[in-house]
């Protein structure tokens, strides 16, 4: 599951640009995952404050 | 609620707003949509712009211009540096912005103008008639509305959903992306006059530390890493070290993160009724970074192709073939060559930068253009730059 960090998360949206199925959606200080996320991990790396993990 | 209108903008950056504004200066009946409740905050930018284009674009304003500074110093990974004068640094030295008042400013001028300006406003989908879109569904402070109108103009940042609800990918790869991270530093080491850009795998793999002073001994501190270099939260990581080591008194007064395109052109930032500009359509320069000046060029293109587009009654993607053109043949020559030099230099070590930097030394570059140093670069470490060879003859 990918899960966000609330409390590191800065809402930059860099996440979304590289999502491959379109499954994130930032809505202003909100990071929305839908159930399209297929837990690739992409968005993992570009997070510049490291706020997204992918939970097994 | 019901609305309707000849063009609707998704995003009120500076792309978003140059392209309502020429749109509603050309007649046409606009409705910019921006999801934040604030326009231009939170701030995702280094702020430096160059002073000829953008004074071509909008009249400059003291309110949104932090400072002014004289060119860019850069240094090498051992320490050397060069200096390069303003008017010939590229398109990102010249001005440094206050984008908080400046977003604001280019959105007033696009209200002033005549656009319907909706913030907290979020777009939700292309609506469809036949296929062909025929407007936008959005929530507006939590309520469903709903827009027709036969043109889009997506402007919706490196978040961008408008393209990808037309049908263009434009996902990005790590390797398509720099991840960023800024500090607003307030240190009396700053220098007030210059940009400085600061090289080495070590402290920003295949990207740069830069400083773009804000005037009264502050500046936006920060960094990017090409996105396949980085692991999990590296950019705050590293210019958390970088702070460390060169401004360890330094006091930040605020963060800022965010990701820049550096793909190149995309495939097209054109599909029917829809139109892409700025961060949307990666437009962003991919060896700077820099993407306030193309967002505002190519809004102002799409908005003026609108116009014409809507009078002839075809908003098809041939219909809209002209901005296509018009944006790869200034916009996209420029970002794809930027994206060829791109590719080459995140390749190489430190020292091969050092010795770049170094072979400069010797000679005088004070009035060189980006271009003119890339030339003698050339002339100067030919082995090393062989592969750039076709794009400096």
């Amino acid at each position: 599951m990918l899960t966000v960090n609330r409390y590191k998360c800065c809402y930059c949206g860099a996440c979304v640009g590289v999502c491959p199925t379109t499954a994130l959606e930032l809505v202003e200080t909100w990071l929305e995952v839908s159930e399209d996320c297929k837990e690739c991990g992409i968005c993992t790396r570009i997070c510049p404050v490291g706020a997204l993990e992918v939970k097994t | 609620m019901n609305l309707k209108c000849d063009l609707v903008v998704i995003g009120a950056g500076p792309g978003g707003s140059m392209a309502a504004k020429t749109a509603a200066q050309a007649g046409l009946d606009v409705i910019m949509l921006e999801k934040r409740q604030e326009i231009g905050d939170p701030v995702r930018c280094a702020e430096g712009v160059g002073k000829r284009v953008l004074c071509q674009m909008v009249k400059p304003e003291p309110e949104w211009i932090a400072s002014e500074v004289k060119g860019a110093r850069i240094y090498a990974p051992g320490g050397t540096s060069i200096v390069m004068s303003e008017d010939k640094g590229g398109n990102e030295v010249g001005y440094v912005l206050e984008r908080k008042v400046f977003d604001r400013a280019l959105a007033m001028d696009a209200a002033r103008a005549g656009a319907k300006v909706m913030v907290k406003t979020r777009a939700l989908g292309l609506q469809r008639k036949d296929g062909v879109p025929c407007g936008v569904t959005a929530m507006r402070i939590g309520e469903p509305i709903q827009i027709d109108a036969p043109l889009i103009i997506g402007a919706d940042g490196v978040e961008s959903k408008v393209g990808r609800w037309a049908g263009i990918d434009t996902a990005l790869s790590l390797k398509d992306i720099e991840t960023c991270a800024q500090f607003l530093v307030s240190d009396p080491s700053i220098d007030d006059q210059y940009c400085e850009f600061f090289l080495g795998n070590e402290i920003a793999p295949a990207g740069y530390v830069w400083s773009f002073p804000k005037g009264d001994k502050l500046a936006n501190v920060g960094l990017g890493i090409l996105g396949s270099k980085a692991k999990p939260g590296d950019a705050t990581r590293l210019l958390q070290q970088f702070m460390k080591k060169h401004f360890p008194n330094g006091k930040v007064v605020e963060m800022v993160v965010g990701g820049d395109p550096c793909s190149g052109p995309i495939e097209r930032a054109t599909a029917d009724g829809v139109m892409l500009v700025g961060d949307a359509a990666r437009q962003t320069d991919p060896l700077t970074g820099g993407g306030i000046l193309n967002a505002m060029e190519a809004g102002i293109m799409a908005s003026e192709v609108a116009a014409k587009a809507l009078a002839a009654g075809d908003v098809s993607l041939a219909g809209l073939k002209e901005y296509e053109d018009r944006w790869r043949a200034t916009i996209g020559k420029h970002i794809s060559r930027s994206f060829e030099y791109k590719e080459f230099f995140v390749k190489l070590t430190d020292k091969d930068l050092n010795q770049l930097i170094g072979s400069l030394k010797s000679e005088d570059i004070s009035k060189m253009d980006l271009r003119g140093m890339l030339r003698v670069l050339f002339r100067l470490n030919p082995k090393l730059l062989w592969e750039l060879k076709h794009l400096v003859v």
